[in-house]
């Protein structure tokens, strides 16, 4: 396995606020990454950076060994980006924006993503119209139909019911079986736990955990170690 | 980097081709955008030359399809631009777009040849309009008219994307369609500045006027309108200078 992503003292500042500050941290390839963190870790924040949407203050940011700032046509091509949002013209259907993203590749996965992810009954509606986790899954596919070599998923299974999940948990480990770098944003520790080869959770701008799940959980449960990391308390 | 035959990305023409088919289709299937860019601007037409007011010089015809054409030039490059662009950025659109491979510029770019398409369409189909009602404009003005449409389109979606790329998107919903209605009335876009209450000497000065007589000088045969041309050029490079430097590409 390479370093599919590489985060080097990162930093990220927004006037008094650091969003990120100083993480560093990578994900292989043909592994699924879950980055973990309370509201404001600095999560999103980093991965707009690795998706070029963001320029870091200092620091580095590699994503298949380029600078996503710098980085042009033939790289994007190569990262599949699932926004926190979704990012969905409202007024276009499913078929309609998937068939417009498919024609920016030279080839593509649309038909099997559509079938994967249950898209074909929705297809014709308009995405304002879909449900929260209809959208999650034209989003998904979205990400996913340029067949990347490494794919940002920012809570992929948000808002999706037990069944759907399940599909997109079988979808991802197909896909890092095929040697695509996964770095998946998640609020939820039995996603972290079931799809996750290593985890990465930030706190305050910084990494304060960075291993697989079970050494995070070091023989007890990923949750309890992950608020006894953030500071937090449960409920 | 310089694109190979092992790039998983189209190539860059084929990109914006395939962005601005995209865009085009949802400016075309907007129901209310095509109530602006085309039912209003034929109404106003068939208005205007059948009414006597305001006073123009016969035939009214000659002036009104000129200024039909610039307003409708302002409908898809400002309204419709203004309006689907800051809706795109609220819901994510452009930021997703700009990581695909299309890129922010491949985005613009498509915009861009989507607009010119749509305003394409719209100027045959309103001439073909003012011909039915009578209109025979200059030959030579026929020449130059896609210039002027050309130098509008580049002024109006810069001022679109200015206000898209600051505002929320309520608030260009609603300022959009409010300076459509003021450059269409006191603007000097649908009428010579002149006809609206002695406001000729600042209206030529706006990309409104300028657009406007730029239209109404070349196709009445008045010759070639470079001072309205300078006036949009400038414009142009202005708002295209503060797009540049104001654009944010989130809510």
């Amino acid at each position: 396995m390479t370093r599919a992503v590489v985060v080097e003292d990162l930093r990220r500042v927004f006037g008094d606020t650091r969003a990120v500050d100083g993480a560093t941290w990578a994900a292989e390839t043909g592994e699924i990454t879950c980055v973990l963190g309370p509201n404001g870790a600095g999560k999103t924040t980093t991965i707009e950076c690795l998706e070029g949407l963001q320029r870091p203050d200092s620091g580095t940011c590699r994503v298949l060994g380029t600078d996503p700032w710098q980085a042009g046509a033939d790289h994007r091509a190569r990262v599949g980006v699932m926004l926190q949002d979704g990012g969905l013209p409202q007024s276009v259907s499913a078929a309609r924006l998937l068939g417009h993203l498919q024609r920016l590749y030279r080839s593509h996965r649309v038909d099997e993503l559509i079938e994967r992810l249950d898209i074909a009954p929705f297809a014709r509606t308009p995405v304002r119209r879909l449900s929260g986790g209809q959208r999650q899954r034209v989003a998904l596919a979205a990400a996913l139909l340029g067949d990347p070599q490494v794919a940002f998923l920012d809570e992929p299974t948000a808002g999706l019911d037990p069944h759907a999940r399940l599909a997109v948990w079988d979808l991802l480990r197909e896909r890092r079986d095929e040697g695509v770098a996964l770095v998946v944003t998640t609020h939820g520790f039995d996603e972290a736990e079931r799809l996750a080869d290593r985890i990465v959770i930030l706190d305050g701008g910084t990494v304060v955990a960075d291993g697989t799940p079970a050494a995070i959980a070091a023989g007890g449960r990923l949750e309890d170690a992950y608020f006894a990391l953030t500071g937090g308390t449960r409920g | 980097m310089a694109e190979t035959t092992l790039s998983p990305a189209e190539p860059q023409g084929r990109r914006i081709l395939a962005q601005a088919r995209f865009e085009a289709e949802i400016l075309a299937r907007n129901g209310e955008q095509l109530l602006v860019s085309l039912v209003l601007p034929a109404l106003a037409m068939v208005a205007l030359i059948a009414s006597p007011y305001p006073d123009l010089p016969e035939p009214r015809v000659a002036l009104v399809v000129p200024g039909v054409l610039a307003l409708a030039v302002v409908s898809t490059a400002f309204t419709g631009q203004a309006i689907q662009t800051a809706f795109d950025r609220r819901y994510g659109v452009l930021r997703l777009l700009a990581t695909s491979p299309v890129g922010s510029d491949g985005l613009l770019a498509g915009k861009a040849v989507a607009v010119a398409v749509i305003a394409i369409v719209q100027l045959v189909v309103l001439g073909a309009l003012g011909v039915a009602l009578g209109w025979r404009p200059d030959l030579l003005g026929l020449l130059l008219a896609p210039l002027s449409a050309a130098l509008g389109v580049w002024v109006f979606v810069s001022l679109a994307l200015l206000l898209a790329g600051a505002l929320r998107a309520e608030a260009v919903l609603a300022l959009a369609n409010l300076v459509w209605v003021l450059l269409a009335g006191v603007g000097g876009l649908l009428l010579p500045g002149d006809t609206v209450g002695g406001l000729d000497a600042i209206v030529r000065w706006l990309p409104s006027g300028a657009l406007g007589d730029a239209f109404r000088d070349g196709l009445t045969g008045a010759g070639v309108p470079l001072l309205p041309w300078a006036v949009l050029a400038l414009w142009g490079a202005v708002l295209s200078l503060a797009v540049v430097r104001t654009f944010r590409w989130r809510d």
